[in-house]
């Protein structure tokens, strides 16, 4: 058990150490370097040169690796060509905003997509399920950007019930974000609890077909008895590492959504500092995303084990 | 008995097996459906030019943002062009470039795939960890990074796209891979001597295609919802070609009083998107492989 986190822990350092290896070496072998490419015009002369003494560009690319990663280990993430400031203190605001909204999508979401998803499995082919499973079928593969609109022009401009861009500055407080956050908090929340509810309707479908709860069926378990104390422990404990995927693989839509909104976080930092050409930045955000992928699986991980008895005593898995 | 069934089997022609798994797919209303949207679009896509009433480029100020009428069916956007006819033609270079991506995705993914099922060992763990790496960077950065250094040409979109969503074909090769790999026909063949690649172009793809033909379905939706995504944020196609994600992009700052500039083509990305998406799923249950509790990674 111990070592089984030791070793999950491990590999996603490794998983992390060869992504910093990707975005270094992807915008060194693409043409041009980070001064270059964000002065595109004026690079030439006393700017270049300057650029080139800020990024440290003048040592050799090992070198300058390491002393990267140095620095990031420790918490520092360079210089902002863009913002003109450190790169910590552009990401920080950011980092607080964007979290404000994932954590409130995830709270809702993840209740909603349990219930929906043991609706549906429950009721298996009648009613309930068939129309909320055509619900979250449109929901899942309609684009965040698609979804978000329609959001806006339904709820903001037809029935002005809430405000539809967000007009706040980066560094804001939770409070004045609020009225602001609700229609971006449900463009991601619709996602996420549509694919989450999917999985979840299959996992105890899965379940509710096995042996041991037929039977529970014919000992003649009490039916809602049977569902909270055999089936639902059994269904959710898979469910948790999909889940897991799930809430990372969106965090690309939550970029996409961040722009509909104009919502100041770590998403429309991504596409300002593609826009900008602000390669230092986006190494840093390749990064964060990245640690924020791997530690959701990891999380995820250490929960099935802390909650899965059987796994307890097991040694190796995989 | 049963070597005789295998060999009738064989015998069947690929297109009467075709048909076979389009009946199967048909036959039930969601496969139905799915089906004959996405026959649908690509009949558009090939007719659009020859239907479309006007010049999806001709720019008219005097037509500005018109409502839709009998003369312009959807209305006309803020240049003054005919959005019916963006519309149609919306979705041609979306399918052509997404087509031809996932079909790259497919070919390294799935053999990569296979090389790292079969050979395994230190090979297999290395390559599985930069798929990990790759993985756990978000499309949408890396697609950004690629399309802002490179451009955004067909001839970079085609193998970028390809390359970032076949990383997760590998993993399902793989799996699929290590189910075969253990059966006794796969053993028999070593022992007749066959040589690596004859395993692998006799035995081991014909029992894994299946399950790598419905991955590479399902990548074609999400590489068709990343591909209008980047549209949408600039990244992606150049104006003035029509395109659904760039048109919503658009239209999206008038939408308070020109609503169908971005209705038309959000109805026309939708059903294209829920059109792959309902094949894909037909698809999977024809050939009986369960992907319901796949994550989309």
């Amino acid at each position: 058990m111990f070592f089984l986190i030791i070793k999950r822990i491990l590999l996603g350092l490794i998983t992390l150490f060869i992504v910093s290896l990707i975005t270094f070496v992807g915008t060194e072998v693409l043409p041009g370097d980070a001064c270059t490419t964000y002065l595109e015009r004026e690079a030439y002369g006393a700017a270049l040169e300057a650029c080139y003494k800020r990024l440290g560009l003048d040592i050799p690319a090992h070198e300058r690796y390491l002393s990267w990663a140095y620095n990031v280990i420790q918490g520092d993430f360079g210089y902002s060509l863009s913002g003109q400031m450190p790169i910590n203190e552009v990401l920080g605001p950011r980092v607080k905003n964007s979290m404000v909204l994932a954590s409130a999508a995830i709270i809702i979401g993840i209740p909603l997509a349990l219930i929906l998803g043991i609706i549906t499995a429950l009721w298996r082919d009648k009613l309930p399920d068939i129309t909320i499973s055509t619900v979250t079928i449109f929901a899942m593969t309609i684009p965040e950007f698609i979804s978000a609109t329609l959001l806006i022009l339904v709820v903001a401009i037809w029935l002005e019930w809430l405000p539809g861009i967000v007009i706040v500055p980066t560094d804001v407080t939770v409070k004045e974000l609020l009225p602001n956050i609700i229609l971006p908090v449900i463009a991601i929340a619709m996602i996420m609890t549509a694919h989450m509810a999917r999985m979840v309707r299959s996992s105890v479908i899965q379940v509710m077909a096995s042996d041991y709860v037929q039977m529970a069926i014919l000992k003649g378990v009490p039916y809602w008895k049977m569902v909270f104390k055999h089936v639902l422990p059994n269904a959710l404990l898979p469910a948790i590492n999909v889940v897991a995927l799930t809430i990372a693989w969106l965090l690309g839509g939550v970029v996409v959504t961040e722009v509909v909104f104009n919502y100041p976080g770590l998403g429309r930092l991504v596409i300002e500092s593609i826009s900008n050409r602000d390669l230092p930045t986006v190494q840093a955000l390749a990064i964060i995303l990245a640690s924020i992928y791997v530690s959701i699986n990891l999380i995820a991980d250490l929960l099935t084990l802390m909650l899965n008895p059987r796994l307890k005593t097991l040694q190796i898995r995989k | 008995m049963e070597i005789n069934k295998a060999k009738v089997n064989k015998k069947k022609s690929i297109f009467k097996k075709i048909s076979e798994v389009l009946l199967t797919m048909a036959s039930k209303p969601s496969g139905f459906i799915g089906l004959s949207i996405l026959v649908f679009h690509i009949l558009l896509a090939f007719l659009s030019p020859f239907l479309a009433p006007y010049d999806f480029k001709a720019i008219d100020p005097s037509l500005m943002l018109q409502a839709p009428s009998s003369e312009y069916w959807f209305g006309t956007d803020s240049l003054g062009r005919d959005v019916f006819t963006r519309t149609i033609m919306g979705g041609r270079t979306a399918l052509t470039i997404t087509f031809f991506g996932s079909l790259i995705a497919l070919l390294w993914g799935g053999l990569l795939g296979i090389f790292c099922g079969l050979v395994g060992g230190k090979i297999d763990d290395v390559v599985m960890r930069v798929v990990d790496a790759f993985l756990s960077i978000p499309w949408i950065l890396a697609m950004l990074l690629i399309v802002s250094l490179l451009g955004t040409s067909t001839q970079v979109l085609i193998p970028a796209l390809g390359f970032f969503y076949g990383k997760g074909i590998v993993r399902v090769a793989r799996a699929a891979t290590h189910d075969v790999i253990a059966k006794d026909f796969i053993v028999s063949a070593r022992a007749r001597g066959h040589s690596n690649l004859s395993i692998i172009w006799n035995e081991i793809i014909p029992n894994v295609r299946d399950a790598i033909l419905v991955e590479g379905a399902m990548r074609w939706s999400w590489m068709l919802l990343g591909f209008s995504s980047l549209s949408f944020l600039g990244f992606g196609v150049s104006p003035p070609t029509p395109d659904w994600g760039l048109m919503i992009s658009n239209a999206r700052g008038l939408m308070s009083f020109a609503y169908w500039a971005v209705i038309a083509p959000i109805v026309g990305l939708s059903s294209l998107i829920i059109g792959i998406n309902l094949t894909a799923d037909a698809f999977a249950k024809a050939l009986g492989i369960d992907r319901s509790t796949k994550a989309p990674v």
